[in-house]
């Protein structure tokens, strides 16, 4: 076994321990795209016939699939993790073995962004079963969700290393994620905001996010992919290299 | 099996520990003893690579640490101070999944699950959650869990904190199991008791050094007096005072309890005679003089 891949045994801890919520994990993952797609993506839609040159369903809905990313990736990366750090010792546990911070941090990173692919992936589904998908190039989305899911996880974990409680997070979520979720392109187009607002929203890692994956499920040209890309890739790798740096520090 | 050479370890501006050498030879039981604070975990910590000492050399299971201390650890147990057992997992589930990451195969640790829990004497509680286990439960669970990968060293950090006597007895008979297969351990303490009846060797630590080491025997045997009278009641002071500090070769008073360290305690037993309210009680040294002696008696919190 090569030492590299060491982070997959923290995954695997992980997947185990939610495995044993499955059912109510698939459940909230299915149920609660589908019940906003149908009350907003129905209900304001039916208002709002043409958004950003979409039907509005279409539009929410692929914005939604990266909105369920980043929440999903970013809650497991957060609360999750950071009771894995704290209240249970479970990552001071894993050390006693021959595994190193940067396996447990990546196994972490890699674990929250694929709890994110899944949300997504529900998301994806609910839509194809809506009507809402044009063509299988809808599946490139996979790589965009778990991308997304890299960038956000690896936010989330510098977080976690620096918190004190969990109270934390609610400042996170309410001053960070909150305001992206609604600048970013998820609900409305980016574009009917002020200019000074769009050039932040247009730096947020959850625009870039959006684009990709709106383009992508519905069979859309992209401006700027390469970019978005490489926005995405940045945030990602950084977030995990200062968090496993923040982690060794804490646990030394 | 350990070999240790001028440990410094500072954290900000206090050092931890200050200049520790000692070597652990294969099957033998090292203790650590010292007051809260000493040092004792973070030398541990050391020894496991898990904290990056500032200056020193330490071999264990001839790699060199931390540079390699990963692959050390490979053929190390570990039990912490405070249990960091897996609550998402059932009792089967935490062995099996610690033997995971060792990187054993799954066929392997199963293999090996059955024996462990029976070491545990947690058979009947395999399936059961963390939670439903007790302390001394718990312990030994995580003793078992050290021994997922057949370790040859086990560190144990204060093993017995916390657990009721007989759950003590039952780890210190697991220990020595152990032992008798020839492992080798090394733990901290600040139970007399315990080091006594485990460790071959012994060292004092006290601020981040060590002041003393030998085994438990000759540690009584060269720092205290043989004898030690203890006399305690109304008016211990007085007769302290008049007789105690003349006739013991070493006395204190803490509270109201008179400590007398004596090589012939007859003169000073004749003098309570005459004291029938005050209460005695004759007793031979043991280790727990030998530290009282060398690290004092005041609180270290």
């Amino acid at each position: 076994m090569t030492d590299a891949l060491r982070f997959r045994h923290v995954v695997y801890r992980n997947y185990r321990v939610w495995r044993k919520l499955l059912a109510a994990s698939l459940v909230g993952n299915l149920l609660d795209p589908l019940f906003w797609l149908v009350g907003l993506g129905f209900g304001l839609g039916s208002l709002l016939p043409v958004v950003g040159g979409l039907p509005y369903l279409e539009f929410l809905g692929s914005g939604m699939i990266c909105y369920g990313v980043m929440y999903s990736a970013s809650f497991e990366a957060l609360w999750s993790a950071f009771a894995r750090l704290k209240q249970q010792r479970t990552w001071e546990g894993i050390l006693h073995a021959p595994m190193t911070v940067t396996d447990i941090v990546v196994g972490e990173w890699v674990w929250a962004a694929l709890k994110g692919t899944l949300s997504g992936v529900a998301i994806l589904t609910v839509m194809a079963a809506l009507g809402l998908v044009h063509g299988a190039a809808a599946l490139w989305a996979l790589p965009v969700m778990l991308l997304t899911g890299l960038a956000f996880a690896g936010i989330a974990l510098v977080i976690t290393a620096l918190a004190k409680s969990y109270d934390h997070f609610v400042y996170y979520f309410t001053l960070f994620i909150t305001p992206m979720m609604l600048v970013s392109g998820v609900f409305f187009p980016t574009a009917q905001l002020p200019p000074a607002v769009q050039l932040v929203a247009h730096v947020l890692p959850l625009s870039h996010a959006t684009q990709l994956a709106r383009g992508l499920v519905l069979g859309r040209p992209i401006d700027g992919a390469v970019g978005h890309i490489a926005a995405l890739m940045l945030i990602a790798v950084t977030g995990v290299t200062v968090a496993r740096a923040l982690v060794a520090r804490r646990l030394r | 099996m350990l070999t240790v050479h001028g440990l410094h370890k500072k954290f900000g501006a206090l050092e931890v520990v200050r200049g520790v050498s000692f070597e652990v030879g294969a099957g033998e039981c090292y203790g650590l003893l010292g007051p809260n604070g000493a040092g004792k975990t973070t030398t541990l910590r050391c020894c496991l690579g898990l904290t990056t000492p500032d200056a020193g050399e330490i071999t264990l299971d001839s790699l060199p640490v931390p540079a390699r201390a990963r692959e050390a650890r490979a053929h190390v147990g570990v039990v912490p101070q405070f249990d960091n057992l897996d609550p998402d997992f059932t009792v089967r589930e935490n062995l099996r999944m610690f033997g995971r990451y060792f990187g054993l195969a799954r066929e392997q640790v199963a293999a090996r699950v059955p024996y462990l829990l029976d070491y545990a004497g947690l058979a009947d509680k395999a399936d059961a959650p963390i939670d439903a286990l007790s302390g001394g439960m718990k312990r030994r669970l995580t003793i078992a869990r050290a021994l997922v990968n057949d370790p040859r060293v086990l560190f144990l950090d204060e093993p017995t904190t916390g657990l009721d006597p007989q759950a003590r007895h039952l780890v210190w008979e697991r220990l020595k199991r152990l032992l008798g297969e020839g492992r080798t351990i090394i733990l901290t303490t600040h139970f007399m008791d315990e080091a006594q009846r485990l460790c071959d060797r012994v060292a004092i630590m006290d601020r981040g050094a060590f002041i003393a080491e030998a085994s438990p025997h000759a540690l009584i045997e060269r720092e205290i007096e043989p004898v030690v009278i203890e006399v305690y009641g109304d008016g211990v002071a007085a007769w302290f005072e008049a007789h105690a500090r003349r006739l013991a070769t070493r006395a204190e008073l803490s509270g109201d309890t008179a400590f007398c360290y004596c090589r012939d305690p007859d003169a000073l037993l004749a003098t309570l005679a005459d004291h029938p309210d005050l209460r005695v009680l004759r007793r031979s040294a043991n280790l727990e003089d030998v530290f009282l002696k060398l690290t004092g008696r005041d609180l270290r919190d």
